[in-house]
């Protein structure tokens, strides 16, 4: 398959970017996203130009390190995958691809295609969190937890923090991704004590990192490699507006 | 508190959650009110009679415009603070995310649509019925008809026997339910009150409203326009 691709370049983060335009060719059907723009950066190497740099660690769809706007889509066409789970095949031969990276204030762009996405680790910093006592493990059954709330507790968990849902919010708000991480430790029992100040300080944190606000146009839950509900955003409002009514 | 209220994100989207949930039960009222119109033009002239310039018909409008006015600035508000988020460079391409309504995505440019109607209204309206008993009269002069502030039936007669007036309340009409139909759902999901059960229910009842609505405010339009195009055949 041939593909022409339009993707961002930018020397580093003062510089203004701009899209160049290259050209692939002879690329499998079945040869992943990141495999391709492998294959892309190796012929500008031996072209003696700078390669694109993009962020990638696993490619198992697990460590939240890929993003991409690609065409108009965090992480390309696929519903509920990552760039790295994408596959040539999704694409029309003789396409032209546009690749972005993400865009939102608070995600700067670092070079090329790799931004910054450390905003969400501050977030995280804030009350991401449960505080136990690190000595020997505790028994796995010594509390009891409903199946229900177990599972729900790990669909939220189930985010990667790959940065999509505020990539894509037309606000750049991060609420899918601060939703998930209340929302997984509100659910169980470790995670109630310290609920109401989790909630409190990891929304005072997205709001001092500059996310927009959530206007649950469902954008984010459509883009998100792991499909996670606004359910959860739902239950992270239930937890802060509760925490400040009680202050 | 007010600081809560005013600061942070998700205050501010209470207080729009808030105040849209109360504008939304006005004009349910206002709707219901409005269809005596077409049952019974008395009927609708003592309701008009009733509210007038009495000081609870004055309170309430002065609530009701405190909610247009805190609804509209605070939308104003997370817009700003959207637009810096957002950042300065944009997308280059842009796809409409499956399950996102055009509605979800462009509610500011449609609250500015239904504003630009509230204003409409209130000169056609507002400013003949209960601003003129405010500033001591009791009747106006509307293209050459003079009509009594408490005559309800008939200023609704003479507007909507125009057809521009027709056709630019239906467009009002039409915002409107555009912006209910994400409004009224997403009140709920702001406060908290909503799952994955319940979003389907929701937008369902978001969508039963706001059509609702549309077609009450519609009908009375509608059929006064009839009327005046042919008096003999609708009683007028």
């Amino acid at each position: 398959m041939n593909f022409t691709l339009k993707i961002w370049r930018q020397k580093d983060a003062k510089s203004k970017g701009a899209f160049e335009t290259y050209k692939v060719e002879n690329i499998s059907a079945d040869t992943s996203f990141l495999e391709m723009l492998d294959i892309l950066n190796n012929n500008l190497v031996h072209e003696g130009k700078e390669p694109v740099a993009f962020d990638h660690d696993c490619r198992e769809g697990i460590c939240g390190m890929c993003s991409l706007h690609i065409d108009g889509q965090a992480h390309g066409p696929s519903q509920g995958a990552t760039t790295c789970q994408i596959y040539m095949r999704k694409f029309e031969d003789g396409a032209t691809i546009t690749i972005e990276p993400w865009r939102s204030a608070a995600f700067p762009v670092i070079k090329d295609l790799v931004v910054n996405r450390s905003a969400y680790d501050q977030i995280l910093q804030a009350g991401g969190f449960i505080s136990v006592r690190t000595n020997s493990v505790p028994d796995a059954n010594a509390i009891p937890i409903p199946k229900a709330d177990a599972d729900e507790s790990m669909d939220a968990a189930a985010c990667i923090g790959c940065g999509a849902c505020a990539a894509t919010c037309k606000n750049g708000s991060a609420m899918l991704f601060v939703a998930a991480r209340v929302s997984s430790l509100a659910k169980l029992p470790q995670g109630r004590v310290e609920a109401a100040r989790r909630a409190k300080a990891m929304v005072a944190k997205m709001d001092e990192l500059g996310f927009g606000n959530c206007t649950n146009t469902g954008a984010c839950q459509a883009e998100c490699p792991k499909s996670i509900s606004i359910a959860h955003i739902a239950r992270l409002n239930r937890e802060f507006l509760s925490a400040k009514l009680e202050d | 508190m007010s600081c809560f209220l005013t600061k942070s994100s998700l205050g501010k989207k209470l207080v729009m959650s808030i105040t849209g949930a109360f504008l939304v039960l006005f004009i349910l009222f206002h709707m219901s009110m409005n269809l005596t119109a077409i049952l019974s033009p008395d009927g609708y002239n003592a309701i008009c009679r009733f509210l007038g310039a009495n000081w609870y018909a004055l309170a309430g409008t002065a609530v009701l415009a405190l909610g247009v006015l805190v609804h509209f600035l605070y939308a104003l508000m997370l817009t700003v603070d959207n637009y810096r988020a957002r950042g300065k460079q944009r997308y280059a391409v842009t796809v409409t995310e499956p399950g996102v309504s055009w509605a979800s995505k462009n509610m500011l440019v449609i609250g500015f649509i239904v504003l630009a109607g509230l204003l409409l209204h209130l000169f056609n309206f507002w400013a003949k019925m209960q601003l003129i008993e405010v500033l001591g009269g009791h009747a106006s002069v509307v293209g050459g008809h003079t009509i009594a502030a408490t005559d309800g039936a008939a200023l609704i007669a003479y507007t909507f026997s125009k057809w521009y007036y027709v056709i630019l309340y239906l467009l009002w009409f039409a915002a409107l339910w555009f912006h209910l139909t994400h409004g009224v759902w997403s009140m709920f999901q702001t406060v908290g009150w909503a799952n994955d059960t319940w979003y389907p229910r929701l937008k369902c009842i978001a969508n039963v409203v706001a059509t609702l609505v549309f077609l009450g405010f519609a009908a009375v339009v509608v059929v006064y326009f009839i009327k005046s195009c042919c008096p003999c055949c609708c009683g007028a």
